[in-house]
């Protein structure tokens, strides 16, 4: 059915895959994501699309190998399918009439920062990417940020073997003190977009980010995705994924992306441990 | 099942005297430890003579008792005669989904409340025949069962939005009055609650797959990961997809939540969540099955309804040690089925009533207990319940490590998007006319997302009755 058509490794841990799907290819835009599962036994994830043809009809994600749904889609080839693909889901992306704004892209987010910088472009919008990462060779997409008209390209790795060294606040807290910009748009792990909220809090510079809890059906119907913001339950899948930084509640959204670690680390251990039988 | 000799002619039926025919269950320790069925299934003895018992009135009053009016005083005629084909063939008449009606259908406040001998207390067991008969058809080989006639094409096309029971209950019927008809379903499998909701040990997927089948058979054609209002708006579907008519059936699938402190810790799941990852994603069978659900040790359930009891009796079969269930009112005033009642407490689900949660405890983000207040009935209110009242200072605390939420659930507004312009009510259900009929041309709906939560065959009686509606506004309206 979703036939893979692409498929590049961008880092270690780190893959960008093309499917066949052109009933969705159609109506895709920014900041929407997709709703996977890779075989009839699968769980349904959610992947935010990096990049889409309507005329080819395939649609792009970029993921992290973090578990075993994830493991398992990274040793799909060209030519496999995958069992179910449905979407586009979520909110779009607001990406006009926000003036200058700084797209902070870290880890893997930078998947989902990549075609949300590059909608902002398109609208016209001034743009500044910040990309951060652990270490040099986990910055994903740096070429095809470098190819958008952007305002600027920041790099910043915690170690310093690219770009400047720290995290990514820091470059973050420069703009907002300056008062370069009008907006932020955050998108990584939680803890990253807690602390862009909290930094920008200070200069009170809006600033939207991205969450990622956990779900299961993705259209409204289970509530696995709740979400606090500014003290109301929200569901991330329908209301999202992109809320208001300085009224989420990140402390209860991290402690909620715990809640199966266990299992997780126990249905990961046992797929790697068939899949090295099969070798 | 092997073929039985028809009764010589159709002799006047002399209706038997026993008592009715009890249903063969497994034992409650047995059922605990599985996923497997509940009831068994009559043995064709079994329901031969319970089928004798039927009066074959001539005002057959259990009839206008089914929201869909079966002719049941006819079908159980065919059983008495040992004409089974034909038996199935009344039921497919006004019912395209029997196996599942019979199994879940509140037969006791529907046809049975309604058959003559109801009053005596021992009503002929209706739908048990219904599900005898259903099982009959299923077991046949796929070219051997009953496929209801198809009229000639019309050269119409239909689309159906929701593969729940509204949606294929209409799909079935526009088939069959020759229209081409495609279901789109938002999840990657059809059925609706009865896919994702219903546990398998009281509606086992393989017979929601059989009937399904059947109607493939017959032509509709079913297109899974499809969200209307995604994938696919309404607008779209009557234009560019070249649908003439769309009949909308997307159940009420938004879960509520009781707005209590503590609500969004780990292991609090709305019964959405906990019924849909061990039905629709077998968590039951992780890490064989990719989809983990967290499995208390002690669960508390809060309702008192159909889906309330169908989370706890789940819960049991995970493994938990205890489970609570939790209601504000009394025993009698829970919506559920009695029959789901009965068998939860036999599989040892304690029952709280009178309790009502106030606040839900946590260490580290994990749940630690559920505090309920102590209530009382007070005056009766405006449906007639007598309305719970907290008794003052009466807290105390369940310990617990999950909690349950099986409230009700709402209109989910993703079908509001889809359709800008179609008329809601102010709480997000569809309003339609008497036969399904919206604001909008060629749109129509029912089920769930018309009436809010209510029932499998109120919900296909919804289908049939606007698939009906939509053939004549095809034929002669527009
Ligand atoms: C709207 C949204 C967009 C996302 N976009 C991307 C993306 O573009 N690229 C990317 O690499 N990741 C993205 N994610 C995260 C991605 O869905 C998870 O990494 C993936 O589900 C992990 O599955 P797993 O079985 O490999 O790992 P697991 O071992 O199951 O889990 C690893 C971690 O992933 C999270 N997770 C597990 N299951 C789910 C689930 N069903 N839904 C959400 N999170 C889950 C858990 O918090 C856990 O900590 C997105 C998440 C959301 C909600
Ligand atoms: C746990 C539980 C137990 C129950 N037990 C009983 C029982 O024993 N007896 C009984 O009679 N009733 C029971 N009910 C109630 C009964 O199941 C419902 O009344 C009935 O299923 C309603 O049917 P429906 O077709 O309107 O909606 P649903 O069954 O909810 O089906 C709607 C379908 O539409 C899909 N959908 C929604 N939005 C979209 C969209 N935008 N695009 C595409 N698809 C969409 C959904 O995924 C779903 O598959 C129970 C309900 C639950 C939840
Ligand atoms: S469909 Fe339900 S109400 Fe109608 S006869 Fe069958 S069991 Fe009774
Ligand atoms: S009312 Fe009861 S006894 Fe009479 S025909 Fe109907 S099922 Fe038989
Ligand atoms: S994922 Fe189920 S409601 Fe959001």
């Amino acid at each position: 059915m979703f036939e893979v058509v692409h498929k590049r490794q961008l880092s270690d841990a780190v893959f960008e895959m093309g499917v066949r799907a052109p009933r969705i290819a159609g109506k895709i835009r920014a900041g929407q994501f997709l709703i996977l599962r890779v075989d009839e036994k699968g769980e349904r994830i959610p992947l935010t699309f990096s990049d889409w043809s309507a005329e080819e009809g395939w649609v792009r994600f970029i993921f992290m190998r973090v578990g075993k749904t994830t493991h398992k889609l990274s040793h799909l080839e060209v030519g496999d399918s995958l069992a179910d693909a449905v979407g586009p889901l979520g909110v779009p992306t607001r990406v006009d009439g926000l003036g200058r704004v700084a797209v902070v892209g870290g880890g893997v987010g930078a998947a989902v920062a990549y075609p949300v910088a590059r909608a902002m472009t398109e609208a016209g919008s001034d743009v500044t990417v910040i990309l951060g990462a652990r270490t040099a060779n986990l910055l994903i997409l740096r070429e095809e940020f470098e190819v958008l008209p952007l305002h600027e390209l920041l790099i910043v790795t915690d170690d310093g073997s690219a770009g400047e060294k720290g995290l990514v606040t820091a470059p973050l807290k420069r703009l907002a003190a300056s008062g370069a910009i009008d907006h932020v748009m955050a998108i990584g792990p939680a803890i990253m977009m807690k602390f862009c909220a909290e930094t920008t809090r200070e200069f009170d510079v809006p600033t939207t980010v991205s969450l990622n809890p956990i779900m299961v059906d993705g259209t409204g119907m289970c509530g696995a995705c709740r979400v606090s913001v500014d003290g109301v339950t929200r569901f991330a899948c329908v209301d999202g994924p992109d809320f208001d930084g300085h009224a989420v509640d990140f402390e209860e959204l991290m402690s909620r992306q715990r809640v199966y670690t266990e299992e997780e680390r126990e249905a990961d251990a046992e797929y790697l441990r068939e899949c090295e039988c099969h070798r | 099942m092997p073929p039985v000799e028809p009764s010589a002619g159709k002799a006047r039926h002399k209706p038997s005297r026993v008592p009715r025919t009890p249903m063969p269950e497994r034992s409650a320790s047995e059922r605990r430890e599985d996923f497997d069925e509940v009831t068994l299934v009559y043995t064709e003895e079994q329901a031969r003579t319970e089928a004798a018992r039927c009066l074959q009135c001539k005002n057959a009053t259990c009839i206008a008792g089914c929201p869909v009016n079966i002719d049941i005083k006819a079908f159980i005629r065919h059983i008495i005669d040992g004409d089974y084909a034909d038996g199935v063939a009344v039921l497919k008449e006004r019912n395209a989904l029997p196996a599942m009606c019979g199994r879940v259908c509140p037969q006791e406040e529907q046809c049975e409340i309604a058959c003559v001998l109801a009053k005596k207390g021992e009503p002929v067991a209706i739908g048990r025949l219904e599900r005898w008969l259903g099982d009959y058809d299923l077991a046949c080989k796929l070219e051997e069962r009953c496929v209801p006639q198809v009229a000639p094409a019309s050269g119409f096309r239909c689309a159906v939005v929701g593969s729940g029971p509204a949606g294929l209950a209409c799909a079935g019927e526009l088939v069959r009055l020759g229209h081409s008809v495609t279901v789109f379903e938002s999840l990657h499998a059809p059925g609706g609650v009865l896919t994702y909701g219903i546990p398998e040990f009281r509606l086992p997927k393989a017979v929601v797959g059989a009937e399904i089948d059947m109607l493939v058979r017959m032509g509709v054609e079913i297109v899974t990961d499809a969200v209307i209002g995604a994938t696919y708006s309404l607008d779209e579907l009557m234009g560019e997809e070249g649908f003439d008519a769309v009949f909308v059936g997307s159940g009420a699938g938004l879960p509520m939540f009781l707005g209590i402190p503590g609500e969004n810790l780990n292991g609090v799941y709305s019964a959405n969540e906990f019924l849909t990852r061990v039905n629709l994603m077998r968590a039951y069978e992780f890490p064989a099955a990719d989809t983990p659900v967290w499995r208390g040790r002690k669960v508390a359930v809060v309702g008192g309804g159909n889906v309330a009891m169908d989370a706890a009796r789940t819960a049991v079969r995970l493994g938990a040690e205890e489970v609570f269930l939790v209601y504000r009112r009394t025993e009698d005033e829970m919506p559920a089925r009695h029959e789901e009642v009965v068998h939860a407490r036999e599989e040892g689900v304690e029952f709280k009533m009178l309790c009502s949660p106030v606040e839900i405890t946590g260490r580290e983000g994990f749940v630690t207990g559920l505090v309920a207040s102590r209530m009382e009935l007070g005056e009766p209110d405006e449906s007639g319940r007598r309305a719970p009242v907290c008794v003052m200072g009466s807290d105390f605390e369940i310990d617990c490590d999950t909690v349950i939420i099986a409230v009700g659930t709402r209109a989910n507004p993703l079908l509001a998007k889809a359709a800008p312009d179609l008329e809601l009510s102010s709480r997000g259900y569809v309003l339609t006319d008497e036969e399904g009929g919206t604001n909008l041309p060629g749109v129509f709906a029912g089920g769930d997302i018309v009436t809010g939560s209510a029932t499998v065959i109120l919900a296909m009686g919804a289908g049939k009755k606007s698939a009906g509606a939509m053939d004549r506004w095809l034929r002669e309206g527009r």
